[in-house]
């Protein structure tokens, strides 16, 4: 194993190896911040416990209601899009604590931010990977949900549309909630705290847009208007997160 | 080719001879390198003893200012109501290692941090090639290697899966690259195995390939130490007196002595 027992030519062969990738360029922001995703992604599958746990919370949710409710469909018609956007709310603040919280323990924000890389191009792909394994599965996962209280198969496409918007939204406003709460012990309650007023806009326009569509009418405009809040999002919470994230760091 | 065969030289004469040709170090100018970290501050601005006691040269006023020159001015830091950095203050250029020393919360950790731009002091200012390094931070980070006393790696990823990650957000690595940067630390054994099962000492050495990769003028290393053994300790000294001999500077904050290779460095004491 020691340097010392290697023989000369491996040694050399280590070193010219070793000149080579420190002589190598510096890497490009869009190259870092597929880094970034691609290695969040698979963590991300490496502990599969996580990855399943806000989901599975999303399906017993949606399903626990027409147990509790009524078995009536037109009751239960009405009530879907409210059940299906608060269960989405919940499940993707579930997933939350965990988008920041290990990067924070083991260094990797740190190395982040002293990456000579921009730290909120970096949060934004973290935020695109925490979307990638929570709001698209949700999204997916809503038609099912949808259609268990008794909603007609013609809305399955507007229902995964306007989560697939809506979903954008709650990861980057999440993202905010989760750098701020870094520094702390217990962050959970005070970081529902911090997301869920900020996302009812997406709640209240999400739920609108849903009913519509379940409806069979069009469900264009509220969902212009998730779309504005999600490219809001999109723009300005990276921002704030790094900021946060900055200060986390100090 | 020419680097490469740099750095066989530079290694070789670490094998037998622990001082390489290009590297000098500087005993005879006296290894205090000032009276730092003083009660009252050094007023801004007031002249400096660099340390530079052969050098007639006036490095500040002269703005002469050599390559890969780090400085820092008065810093000035409190924490809630400990008052950490007292007016700390040093220059270093090519070549030069600066070796932090002092007891536990003496504040090394929080120079090193205070350095690297992560935090920042209420007064004094940290210089890169003779610019403040607030104004430009990207492209002070993307000169600087910060390595704190845990090795920033993910439990869940192999070895060479987090080197992968780590050092290629920042440059384009090859594969080759990672190999060759495992072996040279002695962690082999530990490229395809998840970080979780890997003992301290070796998640220190797969930290100490990201440093080998990273050929950058300046290194900040926070204990680096820690957890090797003697073999490992060596290793810290020759990747260290590579990055001198290739005309990089280092900060190393440790209690413990340096290896043999870098022995030379001038001192910084920080009282508590």
């Amino acid at each position: 194993m020691s340097n010392a027992g290697m023989s000369a030519g491996a040694g050399a062969a280590i070193d010219i190896a070793l000149s080579a990738a420190q002589a190598a360029p510096g890497a490009s922001a869009l190259e870092a911040a597929r880094l970034a995703l691609a290695r969040d992604l698979r963590l991300a599958f490496r502990k599969r416990g996580q990855l399943i746990q806000p989901l599975a919370f999303f399906a017993l949710v949606t399903m626990l209601f027409p147990l509790a409710v009524s078995p009536e469909l037109a009751r239960l018609r009405a009530i879907a899009p409210g059940v299906l956007w608060v269960a989405a709310l919940l499940a993707s603040l579930l997933a939350l604590e965990f988008l920041f919280r290990d990067d924070a323990y083991d260094g990797t924000l740190e190395q982040y931010a002293l990456s000579g890389q921009s730290l909120t191009w970096l949060l934004f792909a973290k935020s695109v990977a925490h979307w990638l394994l929570t709001g698209l599965p949700l999204a997916l996962m809503a038609p099912f949900a949808a259609m268990s209280l008794g909603v007609a198969a013609a809305a399955v496409p507007g229902i995964i549309v306007v989560m697939l918007v809506g979903t954008v939204a709650l990861s980057l406003i999440g993202a905010i909630g989760a750098a701020l709460t870094l520094g702390m012990k217990r962050s959970g309650a005070l970081l529902a705290l911090l997301t869920l007023p900020l996302s009812l806009p997406v709640l209240i326009y999400g739920a609108r847009a849903t009913q519509l569509a379940i409806g069979g009418s069009s469900f264009i405009a509220p969902l212009e208007l998730l779309a504005a809040l999600a490219v809001l999002c999109v723009t300005l919470a990276p921002l704030a997160a790094a900021a946060a994230v900055r200060i986390s760091l100090e | 080719m020419h680097a490469a065969a740099k750095a066989v030289v530079v290694r070789k004469s670490l094998g037998g001879n622990p001082v390489p040709v290009r590297f000098r170090p500087q005993a005879d100018q006296g290894h205090q390198l000032r009276v730092t970290n003083l009660r009252k501050a050094a007023p801004q601005g007031a002249e400096q003893d660099c340390g530079y006691g052969a050098n007639p040269m006036n490095l500040r006023d002269s703005r002469a200012v050599p390559a890969n020159h780090l400085e820092a001015e008065n810093l000035q830091l409190w924490r809630g109501d400990h008052h950490v950095l007292k007016g700390v203050g040093f220059t270093l250029s090519r070549g030069e290692c600066l070796q932090v020393t002092g007891s536990n919360g003496a504040g090394k950790t929080t120079l090193l941090r205070t350095l690297c731009g992560l935090m920042v002091p209420e007064e004094g200012r940290v210089l890169w090639e003779g610019r403040d390094v607030r104004t430009d931070l990207p492209a002070f980070h993307s000169a600087l290697m910060y390595l704190g006393h845990e090795a920033p790696l993910k439990a869940d990823l192999t070895a060479r899966e987090n080197l992968y990650y780590w050092i290629g957000v920042r440059r384009r690595t090859p594969g080759a690259g990672l190999d060759a940067a495992l072996s040279r630390v002695g962690a082999d054994a530990c490229r395809e195995r998840l970080v979780r099962t890997l003992s301290a000492g070796q998640k220190r050495r797969v930290a100490l390939a990201g440093l080998a990769l990273m050929f950058c003028p300046l290194w900040l290393l926070d204990e680096p130490t820690t957890n090797l053994d003697a073999e490992g300790q060596q290793l810290v000294g020759a990747l260290m007196a590579e990055q001198l001999a290739r005309g990089g500077a280092i900060v190393v904050a440790t209690h413990q002595q340096l290896p043999a290779a870098v022995r030379a460095a001038r001192r910084l004491e920080m009282a508590a």
